[in-house]
């Protein structure tokens, strides 16, 4: 018996090392890519993209898996950086079909209950319990996790109004003439 | 005085005959104003008035906010109907607030505060009464006066230039000005010369006004420290770098402003403002617009309340004839094209034009053969054929990198373009882009600082919680250990008081 202990212990510390040193100098290196475009990323961990996270999404951009576009508060400058990073061309037509959205309480549906403010991943909610929450409009990236958290739907998701400060002239259409 | 002409310009036909002749008239005071609160460039003003609220003529209606923003008051005595959305009077036809009141007709001012004395109000005083009176920069540009005459905290300002090139074709509102008040303006540049503490003005008249010259040269007569000086009539004369390279020879740095070179650019309507606010405490509720176009039956200028819709214009000027094919507000080179007639007449309405398709001259465009007039022309030095080129593939950074910029979106390229390609079009819908795009990175770089500002939090408070908790535990053990070594004596004293009752 004690012969059978002793072996199978020696194996098992033998084969254990060798397996922790194997796994020191076979490391494979993380794909260095995906940690560069985790960077570029919000990072705000929202899932609009449809990933749990920004890493997992950076994995899938890196993979080639989903396109450069996917996230939508990045916007067109983001799908613009990471379709120059990865040598791709991005068709940033697709993009403003969704347009951004910002999250709305209505004051008239909101209990107080804190939980959109406690969610919301970028800190974009204000508000105490039994007191009317309120969105900061700048810091909100329209996720939606708030709208998800609400037990009286009050909060709810509305695209960004177009203001003389935001608004300006559409590409030119160029009417080329045929010449013979 | 040296003149050093800038660079490219065009000589675009001035149609400045239609209303040159003509003498300033009061327009018809409308039944109905609609005064936006964003008149100006910066944060709209914050409406201090309610609906079905008094107000008297030259009453402050709207407050600024932030500042770079300008008040607003009210143009006509009467009652506030409405405070809500009205088109604007820009290309977009996007609606933005606008307070509506309805004239009594009595057309009462409020009290006002003038000023016998006004050489003897210190710089900043001056300053003061200028931003209370909510004046802009008339030319177009709509800048907050009171910001610019403050500038020299920032940077000692030695040269104030007075802009009365009004290069843009048909527009003569400027012109008229000059003939008709120029004694008035005079002492609106040595009131602003006051406030900035500069030394010098010059006042800077193309030659195609003779009259306007003559009349400003004789009100400066008497005045040293204003000069005027007469240049030649070439488009964009009247943009500020241009104009400053015109008189002073000195070149503004590429994304540098003149304050930079010590000198700031008025325009002339905003001296004439600036003479009735600081002397007569008058706020800014009328200024001169020129409304021409071949399709206005009589072009003419007017004096016009700030809120009149242009309709009324064109109906006291005998009415439109035909179809305009276009509605501009401004000149034809760089004026804003307005969605209908229902806008209303803002500070920066320097002029409104119905002009005719013959006029727009819409013409197909044909492919670029780099004939480079475009190049000739710029005033800025840049090559716009490169980059349109760019901008019409998405190639943004690229425009950016040829000078973008620099641009002033004075519209010579477009212009003299014999191909007709729309090259002005193309940079403005890029500037558009570039600045909506650095606003989006902006964004999701904040959102990225406040993301991890909050994962952080969450995890400082769960090693806080940790560590009450594991605190806790300490004390329990450290109790429960007390306890332990006290029970002893304790329990045997219980046990015999208990031995005690019970027996």
């Amino acid at each position: 018996m004690y012969a059978a202990i002793v072996s199978l212990t020696l194996m098992g510390l033998i084969l254990g090392y060798g397996l922790a040193q194997a796994a020191r100098w076979f490391k494979v290196e993380g794909n260095p890519l995906v940690e560069e475009i985790d960077a570029m990323l919000p990072g705000s961990q929202c899932g609009q993209c449809g990933f749990p996270g920004c890493s997992p999404a950076a994995e899938a951009i890196a993979s080639g898996a989903a396109p450069v576009t996917l996230c939508p508060p990045g916007g067109k400058a983001l799908a613009e950086a990471l379709a120059a990073k990865l040598g791709v061309t991005a068709d940033l037509g697709d993009m403003e079909d969704a347009g951004p959205k910002l999250a709305v309480v209505l004051p008239e549906l909101c209990t107080g209950c804190t939980r959109c403010f406690k969610v919301c991943p970028t800190d974009a909610i204000i508000g105490a319990p039994k007191q009317l929450h309120l969105v900061i409009k700048d810091a909100c990236t329209g996720c939606g996790k708030c709208v998800e958290s609400c037990p009286s739907e009050s909060v709810v998701l509305r695209p960004i109004e177009a203001t003389l400060k935001s608004w300006y002239w559409p590409k030119p259409q160029m009417n080329l003439v045929e010449v013979v | 005085m040296k003149l050093t002409l800038f660079r490219g310009g065009v000589h675009p036909p001035g149609f400045k005959e239609q209303s040159a002749s003509q003498g300033i008239e009061n327009a018809p005071l409308p039944a109905r104003l609609y005064v936006p609160l964003q008149q100006h460039l910066g944060a709209p003003a914050q409406a201090i008035v309610r609906r079905g609220q008094q107000v008297l003529k030259g009453e402050l209606i709207g407050r600024a906010s932030g500042p770079i923003s300008a008040a607003v008051h009210a143009p006509t005595s009467g009652t506030v109907v409405a405070i809500g959305k009205h088109t604007a009077p820009h290309p977009s036809g996007l609606p933005i607030e606008t307070v509506v009141i309805e004239a009594d007709g009595n057309d009462t001012w409020c009290e006002l505060h003038p000023c016998d004395t006004p050489f003897d109000l210190d710089p900043d005083a001056i300053a003061a009464k200028v931003g209370e009176a909510g004046i802009v920069g008339l030319g177009g540009a709509t800048f907050p006066s009171a910001v610019k005459l403050k500038l020299k905290n920032r940077n000692p300002i030695h040269t104030l230039i007075i802009n009365g090139g009004e290069c843009e074709p048909y527009l003569t509102c400027d012109d008229r000005l000059m003939r008709e008040e120029s004694v008035a303006i005079v002492e609106g540049v040595r009131l602003m010369l006051r406030a900035l503490e500069a030394q010098r003005a010059l006042v800077v008249i193309e030659d195609n006004k003779p009259e306007a010259f003559a009349a400003m040269h004789a009100a400066a007569e008497a005045v040293s420290e204003v000069e005027v000086v007469q240049v030649p009539s070439l488009y964009p004369m009247g943009s500020e770098k241009q104009m400053i390279e015109t008189v002073l020879g000195q070149e503004v740095p590429a994304g540098g402003m003149s304050s930079d070179l010590g000198v700031v650019v008025h325009n002339v309507g905003t001296a004439f403002a600036v003479h009735r606010a600081v002397r007569f405490g008058e706020p800014l509720i009328e200024r001169i617009t020129t409304v021409a176009g071949s399709a206005i039956v009589k072009p003419r200028n007017l004096r016009v309340r700030l809120g009149t819709p242009v309709e009324a214009l064109f109906a006291y000027c005998g009415g439109i004839k035909g179809e305009p094919a276009r509605l501009l507000m401004g000149g034809p080179m760089m004026g804003q094209v307005l969605p209908n007639m229902q806008v209303p007449v803002v500070k920066g309405s320097s002029g409104i034009l119905a002009l005719t398709a013959q006029e727009v001259n819409e013409q197909s465009t044909a492919n670029c053969i780099r004939c480079s007039r475009c190049v000739r022309a710029c005033p800025v030095g840049l090559v716009p054929l490169e980059m349109a080129g760019r901008i019409r593939v998405g190639d943004f950074k690229g425009a950016e990198a040829w000078g973008l910029r620099d641009c002033l979106s004075c519209a010579s390229c477009s212009y003299v373009c014999p191909a007709h390609i729309p090259l002005v079009q193309f940079f403005n819908h890029a500037k558009g882009e570039l600045t909506a795009r650095a606003q989006a990175d902006h964004k999701a770089k904040e959102t990225r600082r406040l993301a991890e500002a909050r994962s952080e939090r969450m995890e400082r408070i769960k090693a806080e919680k940790a560590a009450a908790a594991a605190a806790r535990k300490a004390a329990r053990a450290k109790k429960a250990a007390e306890e332990e070594s006290a029970a002893p004596a304790g329990d045997s004293e219980t046990s015999t008081e208990q031995k005690e009752t019970s027996a």
